[in-house]
C-alpha cells in the first residue's frame, strides 16, 4: 500500500470511529419501561435469600431474568456472569463498558461476555448505580477498611463459588457490583456518590443464554461506614420473550450486533 | 504524573523491539526494572503479569485502581495482584496516564464496535491467547490488562471512549517488579480505533537489573 492509500484509509477509519463515538454518546438510555415493581406469584421459579458476607450461584436458563433485590439498603452486590455451556466464556467488564460507550451501566443496556455476545440484558434498574471499574471486596480491602482480614468477602467467595463448579481462580475475572454508585470526578478520583440510599432497589437481569452467575453479597470496598451487610433476596422468574422493539436488543447498533452474534448460538 | 528516569540503555541486560502487531513476553526478576518504549507515539501497548512461580495469581485492574483510589495509571501506581499482592511499581512514566478499565481488543469485540465484517482482523486478545499459550496457559486466564499509551477518559457521567492517544515518539514507561513476574503484552494491531493513530507502530522493551 502506499503512503497516500495508507493515509486515505486511516481517514476513513477515523471518521467511522467518529461517527460511532458520537452515535454511541447521544444514545443514552431515556425513560424505558421496566418491570413489575411486583412480580405475579405465578412467574417466580426460585427465591433464595443471601444473609449478608455469603455467596450463592444460580442456573439461570435462556429467558428467565434473575431479580436481585435489595430491602436492606446493603452497600453492594458483586455479580460473575458465565455461559453455562461453556464457562471460559464469561462476563467482560473491559468489553461491557467500551463497547457502550459508558462506565455507567443501567436499564436498556447489556452485560457482554468476552466473545462478543450478550449474557445479560439489564431490562430494569430501580438505582442506576452498577460498578464495573474497581472490584469487589477481597482479604486485603476488608483489612485496610476494617482492620481484619477474616470478614467475609467476595473474593473468596467468588473462589469458593467457582470451586463448587468445577472452576478455580483462574475463573474469577473482574466483576460487576449493583447497587454501588461509584464515580469519578474531573480528575479521575473514585467516589461513593450517596445520593439516594438503595432501599429496596432492584435489578433485573434477563438471561440471553443459559447462564451460571455467581451472587457475592459483601459491601463495595468504596463504601462508607461499618461491614453490617444486609440480606439481598435473588427471584429467578420466567420473564415475557423480548418484543420486536425490545429496547435492550435495539437501542444501540452495538446491542443489535451483539445480539446477532448471540442468537447464532441458538439458530 | 510525568516523570522521567536516570537508567541507561547501554546498562541494560536485555533491549528488543518488538515488531508492531506483535505479541512479546518474559519473566521479570523481582528488583528488575522493564522500560516499554513507544517508538513512534501514539501507540497503545496491552499488558498482563502473571505470579511467575503461580500463574492463578495475575494482575487486578479493579484492585490496583480501586487501591489508589483514581482511574489511570502513571508515575507511582502499585499493580495488585488477584490476591492482594503488590506485583509491580510504576516508576516512571514521560507520557502521564494509562488505562486500565477498557480491556483487549477482539475479533469477536470487533465485531460488535464496527461491524461483522471488521471480525478477521489482527487483535490484542488473539496475541494474547497465542502468547499465554507459550507458558501454558488458556483464554481463561485473561483478565483486564493495562493499555499503556493508551487514552481512555472516564468522565463523572460515566461516558467512557477510546480517544488520541498523548503519548509523543520516544514515550516510554518504566515498571520495577516487586516479585518473580511473567510479564505478556500485545504490541496493539487495532486499526478501528485511534488507540494505534490508526497505524501500529513498533515498540521496544528494555530490562535493568539492579
Amino acid at each position: 500500500m502506499n503512503d497516500q492509500t495508507a493515509t486515505e484509509k486511516a481517514l476513513a477509519e477515523k471518521e467511522l470511529y467518529d461517527t460511532l463515538h458520537k452515535q454511541g454518546r447521544s444514545r443514552r438510555p431515556a425513560d424505558l419501561p421496566g418491570n413489575p415493581a411486583t412480580l405475579p406469584a405465578g412467574l417466580i421459579v426460585k427465591t433464595e435469600t443471601i444473609p449478608g458476607g455469603w455467596g450463592s450461584s444460580f442456573i439461570v436458563p435462556r429467558g428467565q431474568t434473575v431479580r436481585i433485590s435489595n430491602p436492606g439498603a446493603t452497600p453492594g452486590v458483586s455479580i460473575l456472569l458465565y455461559n453455562a455451556k461453556d464457562p471460559t466464556e464469561r462476563f467482560n467488564a473491559g468489553d461491557t463498558v467500551k463497547v457502550q460507550w459508558s462506565a455507567r451501566l443501567g436499564k436498556g443496556m447489556v452485560l457482554f461476555s468476552d466473545m462478543g455476545r450478550v449474557l445479560a440484558s439489564i431490562t430494569d434498574d430501580s438505582f442506576g448505580f452498577n460498578d464495573a471499574l474497581t472490584g469487589g471486596s477481597s482479604p486485603l480491602t476488608n483489612a485496610e477498611k476494617y482492620g481484619d482480614a477474616t470478614l467475609r468477602n467476595t473474593r473468596e467467595n467468588f473462589v469458593l463459588l467457582a470451586a463448587k463448579h468445577g472452576l478455580g481462580r483462574a475463573d474469577v475475572p473482574p466483576c460487576l457490583t449493583l447497587f454501588a454508585p461509584v464515580v469519578v470526578d474531573e480528575a479521575g478520583k473514585f467516589f461513593w456518590s450517596e445520593k439516594s440510599p438503595a432501599s429496596d432497589a432492584y435489578v433485573d437481569l434477563r438471561a440471553e443464554m443459559d447462564l451460571l452467575i455467581f451472587v457475592s453479597n459483601c459491601p463495595h470496598p468504596l463504601s462508607p461506614g461499618d461491614y453490617a451487610p444486609k440480606p439481598v433476596d435473588v427471584l429467578l422468574w420466567q420473564s415475557p420473550a423480548p418484543a420486536e422493539d425490545d429496547p435492550c436488543r435495539t437501542l444501540t447498533e452495538e446491542a443489535r450486533r451483539g445480539f446477532d452474534n448471540t442468537d447464532a448460538l441458538f439458530a | 504524573m510525568t516523570t522521567t528516569s536516570t537508567l541507561d540503555p547501554q546498562d541494560a541486560i536485555y533491549d528488543f523491539t518488538v515488531p508492531s502487531r506483535r505479541p512479546w513476553s518474559r519473566v521479570l526478576r523481582k528488583g528488575q526494572i522493564l522500560r516499554i518504549v513507544d517508538l513512534e507515539g501514539q501507540q497503545a501497548v496491552d499488558t498482563l503479569f502473571y505470579n511467575a512461580h503461580d500463574k492463578q495469581e495475575r494482575y487486578s485492574a479493579q484492585d490496583t485502581i480501586r487501591a489508589q483510589g483514581s482511574a489511570y495509571i502513571s508515575t507511582g501506581t502499585k499493580l495488585l495482584s488477584s490476591e492482594g499482592n503488590l506485583m509491580a511499581t510504576v516508576i516512571a512514566d514521560t507520557a502521564g496516564f494509562h488505562d486500565t478499565s477498557a480491556g483487549a481488543c477482539s475479533a469477536e469485540s470487533n465485531t460488535v464496535r464496527f461491524g461483522h465484517d471488521k471480525k478477521f482482523m489482527h487483535s490484542c486478545r488473539d496475541n494474547f491467547v497465542l502468547e499465554l499459550a507459550r507458558h501454558g496457559m488458556t483464554k481463561r486466564d485473561l483478565v483486564s490488562n493495562i493499555n499503556f499509551f493508551m487514552n481512555v477518559p472516564v468522565e463523572p457521567d460515566g461516558a467512557l471512549a477510546i480517544v488520541d492517544g498523548v503519548s509523543k515518539p520516544g514515550d516510554y514507561v518504566e515498571l520495577r517488579a516487586e516479585m518473580d513476574i511473567l510479564c505478556v503484552i500485545s504490541n496493539c494491531p487495532q486499526i478501528n480505533n485511534p488507540c494505534n493513530g490508526f497505524n501500529p507502530t513498533p515498540i521496544r522493551t528494555l530490562i535493568w537489573s539492579q
